[in-house]
C-alpha cells in the first residue's frame, strides 16, 4: 500500500497543470480516488460533506449485488450438468464451470463500458465517474448466460453512449443504462435473449438428455403449462433456468435487505412495486380468463426477474422518482405494469425490463406533479392564514 | 448590373441546407417520412429526389407567380401546385419504378404535406425572385435527401447486412457468429440515427448549440 502510495505521489506531478500527461489527468484521478480516499479539501466557505461519496455508494450496491452474483455463478454450473444428466458432481467443479460461463460476461461488460467512460471524460476534461460500476454489474446478471460475447459489448457500449454519455454522463440518464443494454439485445438480436435454449449454458449448440427442458418459469406460464412451473421452494432458492442473477430470490432479499439497512435503495420503491405487482396478480386472479392469469400472486412474483428488477433497478436513484411521495406512485406502476405486460402480451415474456423503463421515462413527470400538488396545498393553506 | 446564375450569394441558397440549415437536424421538419422510407437505401434515395423535384419547382412556380397571388388564399394555391407536382411525381415513379413506388406507398402522396416544402414556401418563395427561389428549393431537398440516405445507408447495412439490395456483409461474418440488428429495421432507431447525425454535426458546429 505505502509503495502504491509513494508511486502515486511520485508520478501525481506529471498529471497536473502544467505536466508533461496533464491531458490525462481525469485518467490519473480515477485511478487515485479509486485507490485511496481522496485527501481534496474545499478552499472556498464551509461545506457538509457526506461520508457517503458516489463511490461508496457504488461500492455498496456493488456488495449487494455479490450474492446474486455468486449464486448465479453456482447455478449456470449447475443448470449445464443437470442438462447434461450428470447430478453427481462436485461443487467446485459446478462454481469453476459456472465461472468460466460468467467471468468474460463481466469482463467484456466492463472493460467495454469503462473504456467509453474514460474515452469521453477525457474527451470532455471530466473527472472519471464511478456510475459504470454498478451497471457493469447489472448487465452481466441480466444476461442469458449463453450471450455472445460481442453483443454483450454493442450492447453495453449502446446504453453507455446513447443511454448515458449523450445526456450528459452519470447523473443525467433518463434511463437505467443497464436495462437499456438489455432492451437493446432484447430488440436488436431478440433470438439470443428468448426460448428455451438460451438461458442454460451450452443448450443452443449442444443437445440435453431427454426430459430437460431449459425454459424458464415464464415461458411455461406464457404457453399456460402452469403445472409445469417449478414448486415455490425451488423458485425461491433459485434452482431454475433463468437471466444470470435472476433466479435466486434469496440472494436477492439479502441484497435488498443491504440496501435498505445502508439507505441506499429505497424501501419505499421495492415495498411500492411488489404492492403494484401483487395487485395486478389478483385483479388477474379475480378475471381469471386464462391459465396464466390463475397463478397465485406469490408465484408470480417469484417468477422472472420482477424481484432482481424491482430491487435493483427500479431503486437507481437517478432514474428514479425523486420525491418521496413520487416514489410510490412510481414502484407501485412498476409493479402493475410488469404484470400486465407479462401476462397480456406473450411476446414479451418478462415485463419488468419494459415496465421500468416506461416509469423510468415517466418519472419526471411523477415528481412534476407532486411538487406542484404541494405546492398547491401550501398556498391554500396561507391562503386561509392571511384571509383569517 | 445583372447577377451571375452561380454567384457566391446564390451558391450559398444551395449548400446552406446541406449541413448550417439543413432541414432535418437543423430546422427539424420533415422527420416523420424520414423515419418511415429508411429502412432500406433505395427507397430513401428515391425520395430524396422526388422531394428535391418537389421542393425546386413548386419554390419556382409559387415564386413566379407570387405577385398575382391574393395573400388570403395563399396556402390554398401553394397546395394546389404542390400537390399538382407530387401527383406528377407518384405517376412517374409508378411508371418506372413500381416496386419502389409500392415500397414508399402512401408517403410519395404524403409529400404534399411533407414541412419543409409548405416552409420555404412560405419562408422563402413568397418573397424572393423564381432563379433564387428555385436554389433554395433544391437546396433543401437535397439538405434533407442527404439525411435521408446517411439514415438509410446504416440502417440497410447494419439492419439487413445489404445495401441496395445487394449483400455487403461478407458470408463468413455471420458463420462466425455476426447477425443482423433487428433494431434497425425498426422506426425507433430511424430516430435514434438521426439523433445521432445531429449530435455529430453539432460537435463539429459549434454555432448550431442553442445558448442557454
Amino acid at each position: 500500500m505505502k509503495a502504491l502510495r509513494n508511486f502515486l505521489d511520485k508520478i501525481k506531478p506529471q498529471f497536473e497543470k502544467g505536466g508533461k500527461y496533464e491531458k490525462f489527468h481525469s485518467t490519473f484521478d480515477a485511478f487515485e480516488t479509486f485507490l485511496f480516499v481522496p485527501d481534496k479539501v474545499t478552499h472556498t466557505g464551509s461545506h457538509i460533506r457526506d461520508a457517503l461519496d458516489m463511490k461508496r455508494t457504488m461500492s455498496m450496491v456493488i456488495i449487494a449485488l455479490i450474492p446474486t452474483l455468486l449464486f448465479g455463478i453456482w447455478n449456470t454450473g449447475y443448470q449445464y450438468f443437470l442438462s447434461q444428466g450428470m447430478t453427481q458432481v462436485g461443487f467446485w467443479e459446478i462454481v469453476w464451470t459456472g465461472l468460466l460461463k460468467v467471468l468474460p460476461i463481466v469482463i467484456v461488460s466492463y472493460v467495454t463500458g469503462l473504456s467509453i467512460e474514460f474515452a469521453f471524460a477525457q474527451a470532455r476534461g471530466h473527472e472519471v465517474n464511478e456510475g459504470f460500476l454498478v451497471s457493469g454489474m447489472l448487465i452481466p446478471l441480466i444476461m442469458p448466460v449463453n450471450i455472445p460475447l460481442w453483443m454483450v459489448a454493442v450492447a453495453t457500449a449502446f446504453a453507455v453512449i446513447l443511454g448515458k454519455e449523450a445526456f450528459g454522463g452519470t447523473g443525467m440518464n433518463v434511463f437505467n443504462p443497464a436495462l437499456l443494454a438489455r432492451a437493446f439485445i432484447f430488440f436488436a438480436y431478440p433470438g439470443d435473449i428468448t426460448g428455451d435454449k438460451v438461458w442454460v449454458a451450452g443448450l443452443t449448440h449442444g443437445e440435453a438428455v431427454d426430459g430437460f427442458s431449459g425454459a424458464t418459469p415464464l415461458a411455461h406460464a406464457a404457453s399456460y403449462h402452469t403445472e409445469l412451473i417449478p414448486p415455490l421452494h425451488d423458485l425461491f432458492l433459485g434452482f431454475i433456468p433463468g437471466s444470470i442473477g435472476e433466479t435466486s430470490k434469496l440472494a436477492i432479499l439479502i441484497g435488498a435487505a443491504l440496501l435498505i439497512i445502508t439507505g441506499i435503495g429505497s424501501w419505499k420503491i421495492m415495498v411500492s412495486a411488489l404492492t403494484g405487482g401483487i395487485t395486478m396478480s389478483l385483479i388477474f386472479n379475480l378475471v381469471g380468463a386464462n391459465p396464466y392469469m390463475q397463478i397465485s400472486p406469490l408465484t408470480q412474483i417469484m417468477m422472472g426477474s420482477f424481484l432482481f428488477g424491482i430491487v435493483y433497478m427500479a431503486t437507481d436513484p437517478v432514474s428514479a422518482a425523486q420525491t418521496e411521495k413520487g416514489k410510490y406512485i412510481y414502484g407501485f406502476l412498476i409493479g402493475l405494469f410488469s404484470l400486465m405486460i407479462r401476462v397480456f402480451n406473450p411476446a414479451y415474456p418478462e415485463g419488468t425490463m419494459l415496465a421500468i423503463l416506461l416509469m423510468n421515462t415517466f418519472a419526471p413527470l411523477i415528481d412534476h406533479y407532486v411538487v406542484e400538488a404541494n405546492i398547491k396545498r401550501r398556498m391554500k393553506r396561507s391562503a386561509k392564514l392571511t384571509n383569517a | 448590373m445583372k447577377e451571375p446564375l452561380f454567384s457566391a450569394k446564390n451558391l450559398k441558397l444551395l449548400t446552406g441546407p446541406l449541413n448550417l440549415n439543413n432541414p432535418i437536424t437543423v430546422q427539424v421538419l420533415g422527420i416523420c417520412s424520414a423515419l418511415a422510407v429508411t429502412v432500406q437505401l433505395k427507397p430513401a434515395i428515391v425520395m430524396a429526389l422526388s422531394v428535391t423535384v418537389v421542393t425546386g419547382f413548386s419554390n419556382l412556380i409559387i415564386s413566379s407567380i407570387r405577385n398575382t397571388i391574393p395573400p388570403r388564399i395563399r396556402i390554398i394555391v401553394q397546395l394546389v401546385v404542390i400537390a399538382s407536382l407530387v401527383i406528377i411525381v407518384d405517376q412517374l415513379l409508378k411508371a418506372y419504378v413500381y416496386d419502389v413506388s409500392k415500397k414508399l406507398s402512401v408517403f410519395v402522396g404524403l409529400i404534399i404535406t411533407n414541412c419543409i416544402v409548405m416552409g420555404r414556401l412560405e419562408a422563402f418563395a413568397m418573397a424572393e425572385k423564381p432563379w433564387r427561389s428555385f436554389l433554395d428549393g433544391v437546396g433543401n431537398g437535397a439538405g434533407y435527401g442527404l439525411i435521408l440516405i446517411a439514415v438509410g445507408f446504416f440502417r440497410e447495412l447494419l439492419g439487413s447486412g445489404k445495401l441496395l439490395g445487394l449483400q455487403i456483409i461478407p458470408h463468413f461474418l455471420y458463420e462466425m457468429g455476426y447477425k443482423d440488428n433487428g433494431l434497425m429495421i425498426l422506426p425507433p432507431m430511424a430516430l435514434i440515427t438521426i439523433g445521432i447525425i445531429i449530435w455529430i454535426q453539432r460537435s463539429a458546429n459549434r454555432e448550431l448549440i442553442d445558448k442557454s
